[in-house]
């Protein structure tokens, strides 16, 4: 069983809420080093088999379609888990 | 066609709050509500469509974009290219979107809170199939209630909108929840398809709506979107 890894991450200049209560949080546990936060998504598609290029072109075109909506989010990474990045 | 002709379709997906209340607004602005179910990829004839409010799918991937793949959106999409009326409020509002019927996003609200108020809201365009019985620049009142209305856009599509008349509604006084340039509610270029996050289905009854200064619960406003589209099809 192959998988296939989807990461999706709001546009820099797009507002990003959860990122910001996150970052707010960190600091009450005592965690000053980090200057902000962004929360973006993984999504981690299995396959039958190895992965190979063409089922990699099909998890970019799910990416592109459905698991993100251009206007507010870019597609960061479409990449076989198990292989070289 | 008579008003009382008009048959108005009401969308249910899983996870839809709102759509009693948008079919009893539909009736009481003297059409008949036809219930459309998401799994059904038809839309029996109706003379408009109407996706309401709720949490289509739990929210699940984004805000309404699981329902844009229902069987009954295929149909939608199509017939709103081809002129049919839609209305899409809150989550209805966020799936036009998310089926690029209309332009933009919806984000989660700057301040991250959920919020429910009776919002006003300033009429931008008066001439969609949605508003000719409203007019430019009057101030409505209908109750808000969304976590994730903040509307974005690049500022060139925010621009064009504005150029072109796409702008629909603004909130008035208080921008609840981030919105680019107060928008609260668009259209598309033809004018036929309107998304706004408030609601104006529950704002259609004395006694159920908003507080309209001494008189409480007495808001109404929200009557004026469903008679319009009545009235449009009435003169198509």
């Amino acid at each position: 069983m192959g998988r296939i890894v989807v990461e999706v991450m709001p546009k820099p200049e797009i507002l990003d809420p959860q990122g910001k209560a996150v970052a707010g949080a960190l600091p009450r546990l005592g965690l000053e080093q980090f200057t902000g936060v962004r929360q973006g998504k993984r999504f981690e598609l299995s396959v039958e088999g190895q992965v190979t290029d063409e089922l990699l072109a099909a998890a970019r075109q799910a990416a592109e379609t459905a698991l993100s909506n251009p206007i507010i989010e870019d597609v960061v990474g479409v990449y076989d888990a198990d292989g070289a990045r | 066609m008579s008003a009382a002709g008009a048959r108005i379709g009401v969308v249910t997906f899983p996870g839809t709050l709102d759509d009693r209340d948008a079919a009893r607004a539909v009736r009481l602005a003297g059409a008949e509500p036809v219930a459309l179910w998401h799994a059904d990829a038809d839309l029996h004839g109706v003379d408009a469509v109407i996706l309401p409010g709720g949490f289509s799918y739990g929210d699940y991937l984004r805000c309404g974009a699981i329902a844009r793949f229902a069987p009954v959106m295929t149909e939608v999409v199509d017939a709103a290219r081809g002129g049919l009326p839609v209305l899409g409020i809150c989550n209805g509002f966020q799936i036009l979107c998310e089926a690029h019927l209309l332009p933009g996003a919806l984000i989660r609200n700057d301040h991250q809170r959920f919020i429910c108020r009776d919002q006003q809201l300033r009429v931008v365009n008066d001439s969609t199939a949605w508003t000719s019985d409203l007019e430019a620049g009057q101030v409505i009142t209908i109750p808000l209630k969304n976590g994730e209305g903040g509307f974005v856009a690049d500022d060139a599509t925010l621009d064009r909108l504005e150029g072109e008349g796409q702008v629909v509604f603004r909130y008035e006084g208080l921008n609840p929840n981030g919105s680019l340039r107060d928008i609260a509610g668009v259209s598309n270029e033809r004018g036929n398809v309107v998304g706004l996050m408030p609601h104006p289905e529950h704002a259609v009854e004395p006694g159920f709506g908003p507080d309209m200064g001494g008189a409480p619960r007495a808001g109404t406003d929200g009557l004026r979107l469903f008679t319009s589209v009545i009235g449009s099809l009435v003169n198509a």
